[in-house]
């Protein structure tokens, strides 16, 4: 699905991709340091916003329950955001200004504090609805200082805390990020082990909310979600292999699609949602096919004896494919068009898998173990390589085995799986920034495979 | 003069034909008849010791079915096979035991006593356990031990599904027994170590078993009698982290297609 960049509101998309060029192209130079900064992540350019706790409308115990999950929620959204410096609680002042008229802005403004932003409202349980008012302010403009009011009502509940907190969060993020949707509201999908089988679960894109969503009770993997969110493509292990199979999220079950001879493997979602691409060995050696998205009208892409895995489309024009070909030895990451043409290797050497394409096209993110091979040193990292220069950067670094990265919608995280001591079952969930900062665990182990929702 | 000559040659050879044979034959009608003694084996002769043997065959039986014994003694008198009683010094018999049983025969003579044993194995069928995955095809396709015993897994190289000369060995080994047993379907699974990633091992594990199989069908065996399944990292033999049990786990793995 193509994702628009708007050029035209302000300054931040340009320097979000200004940052991420001046990553490239200092990558190799600074990948023999083990840490660098760069201006996505010294904070210098990002907006300092302040999160005021919102003010409780009554003083009930269920609002005081929903009213700790806004905040934490909100809190934790504009947090993870990647674009913000933002204000520790700490620092911020302990009012809790609750209507544009209670607000002191030069509080905020002022040391320690120093915000550039504040983000403020109430909140409460009203005649059985939950009420709450967010604003934005800009702390520095003192004459027209409100930027964003928003209201929202719904059903009582903490689930509906956490849906208001991530709409609010996205409604500033896209406000002043450069008008790039936020995804307080994405999921990621991710296989789940568990008493030998391996089911497909869902997760917020925080970790919160995690659920099975399938129960066939085998081996099942590379859950991808379709680009409008409707249906859920993997490989699930059956008495003739492992077959590509389709759940319905919409339906809530199994659809139809088209069982072939061999193995099947990977899906990818063409960005118009229309076809799949897929590895298969119907005929007797791993190649990628496409087909439509009922397994019909399959069509061979590649040719070439050993095997090719793990294709995924270019998410801006759809008419490009990363996938893992492992036809002159160890695997390694190639691009091609979408009908077979133009087969360009991207990486140099060692063990190169499971890549995932930036959203803007830009970008191939894929773990690569570089020095691979019995006693070889090093480990299998997350990597980001500009697919027009071929540069590239590191960002996981000796915290063990990680594997699966895969792109938010917005291009400025990657949620990946990572397992400290290399045991399969102690891998987790964990989500960065796309440069490589703020890494943190979503789950707990024993589980792999994340996949970032288009939306 | 003719008829005369021949009349007198014709007498004479019959004259000379009598002669011949009382010669052979002799003259000894004062000896006495045949002593019966010396034709048989048995026998009190001089007091020696008897010699006994008894056999059965089949050894082992199922319940039901029976078995011959067969015996032979030498210097006894009184031969006596337990639960069956006295039988002649040598003979055979049929018998049907119910349970395992040890046959004692006893043989006396004038030169002492023998024994002999044969223990003849009943099997005595049990109550059917879990019916091990055979489902509808009794027996024609052998027990799974035979089949592992003669067809046995091809390993391979770390990050390479190109058969090593040890498994191409294997193969051929188990190209045979196919050939020898051709009810057989074979499953050839293919597995990778716990290295690398979930997805390619996937794929390489697809393009092991499918040498596996191709080398096979090279030996003679038909394609329609093989069926291949990748299972990548996902099943693994061994979990251990070291070079045995990556190795371990780099296989093509067959089993009975049931």
């Amino acid at each position: 699905m193509f994702r628009p960049v708007c050029k035209s509101t302000n300054f931040h998309p340009k320097l979000w991709l200004a940052a991420m060029a001046l990553l490239i192209l200092y990558g190799p130079q600074l990948h023999a340091q083990d840490w660098f900064k760069t201006e996505t992540s010294s904070g210098a350019d990002r907006i300092r916003i302040a999160v005021a706790n919102f003010k409780p409308i009554s003083a009930d115990a269920q609002t005081s329950s929903v009213k700790g999950t806004f905040d934490a929620t909100l809190y934790s959204d504009l947090a993870s955001a990647g674009i913000f410096d933002i204000v520790s609680k700490s620092l911020a002042p302990q009012s809790s200004p609750g209507t544009p008229a209670e607000i002191n802005l030069q509080q905020w403004s002022a040391d320690p504090a120093s915000a550039a932003m504040v983000a403020f409202g109430n909140l409460g349980v009203e005649g059985g609805r939950l009420v709450a008012n967010g604003f934005l302010f800009d702390a520095k403009n003192t004459q027209y200082p409100q930027v964003l009011a928003k209201q929202y009502n719904e059903d009582p509940s903490e689930e509906s805390a956490r849906q208001i907190a991530h709409r609010f969060a996205d409604e500033i993020i896209f406000r002043l990020g450069g008008g790039v949707p936020g995804i307080s509201e994405t999921k990621i999908y991710y296989v789940k082990m568990g008493g030998g089988n391996k089911e497909i679960w869902e997760m917020d894109y925080d970790g919160a909310n995690q659920h099975a969503i399938t129960h066939l009770g085998t081996v099942t993997l590379s859950p991808r979600v379709a680009p409008d969110n409707s249906r859920l493509a993997f490989s699930s292990l059956g008495r003739e292999g492992f077959q590509i199979r389709v759940y319905s999220l919409l339906l809530g079950r199994m659809v139809n699609f088209a069982a072939a001879g061999g193995t099947n493997l990977s899906p990818a979602w063409a960005p118009n949602g229309k076809e799949l691409a897929y590895s298969s060995s119907r005929s007797g050696d791993p190649e990628i096919w496409i087909a439509d998205i009922n397994g019909g009208l399959a069509r061979r892409i590649t040719s070439f004896r050993g095997p090719d895995v793990s294709p995924v489309y270019n998410p801006r024009t759809g008419s490009q494919i990363a996938w893992i070909s492992g036809r002159t030895g160890l695997p390694q990451l190639y691009i091609m068009d979408t009908d077979g043409s133009g087969v360009t290797r991207m990486t140099d050497g060692g063990y190169a898998t499971s890549p995932s394409w930036s959203p803007n096209g830009q970008f191939l993110t894929f773990a690569w173990n570089r020095k691979y091979g019995p006693g070889a040193p090093g480990g299998q990292d997350i990597y980001v390589m500009e697919v027009a220069t071929k540069k590239w950067i590191q960002l996981t670094h000796d915290g063990g085995r990680c594997d699966f990265p895969s792109w938010s919608p917005d291009g400025r995280h990657i949620t990946y799986a990572n397992t400290a001591d290399g045991r399969p079952e102690h891998m987790k969930i964990w989500t960065m920034l796309s440069d490589g900062t703020q890494k943190r665990a979503l789950t707990g182990p024993g589980a792999d495979m994340p996949n970032w929702s288009w939306k | 003069m003719s008829s005369t000559q021949t009349v007198f040659r014709k007498f004479f050879v019959a004259a000379a034909v009598f002669v011949a044979i009382s010669a052979v034959t002799g003259c000894h009608k004062k000896r006495s008849g045949i002593d019966p003694n010396s034709l048989g084996p048995a026998a009190t002769t001089e007091g020696a010791a008897p010699t006994a043997t008894i056999s059965a065959d089949p050894l082992a039986i199922d319940l039901g079915q029976s078995v011959v014994l067969n015996w032979r003694t030498q210097n006894a008198t009184v031969v006596t096979i337990d639960g069956i009683g006295q039988v002649n010094v040598n003979g055979t018999q049929t018998v049907a035991p119910s349970n395992s049983t040890n046959f004692h025969l006893v043989a006396k003579g004038d030169g002492g006593t023998t024994e002999a044993n044969v223990r003849v194995t009943v099997r005595v069928p049990v109550a059917p356990t879990v019916p091990a995955n055979t489902g509808s095809l009794p027996g024609d396709m052998g027990t799974d031990e035979a089949f592992h015993q003669n067809v046995q897994d091809a390993f391979f190289d770390y990050d390479s599904y190109d058969l090593r000369p040890d498994a191409q060995t294997a193969i051929s080994q188990g190209a045979a027994y196919l050939a020898a047993h051709p009810a057989i379907r074979v499953v050839i699974g293919g597995y990778a170590d716990e290295r690398g990633s979930a997805e390619y091992n996937l794929a390489l594990g697809e393009n092991r078993a499918n040498s596996a199989r191709s080398a096979l069908i090279a030996a003679g065996v038909a394609p329609n009698r093989l069926r291949v399944i990748s299972y990548g990292k996902e099943k693994q033999f061994c979990t251990e982290e070291n070079e045995t049990c990556w190795q371990q786990n780099r296989r093509a793995q067959f089993s009975l297609d049931r």
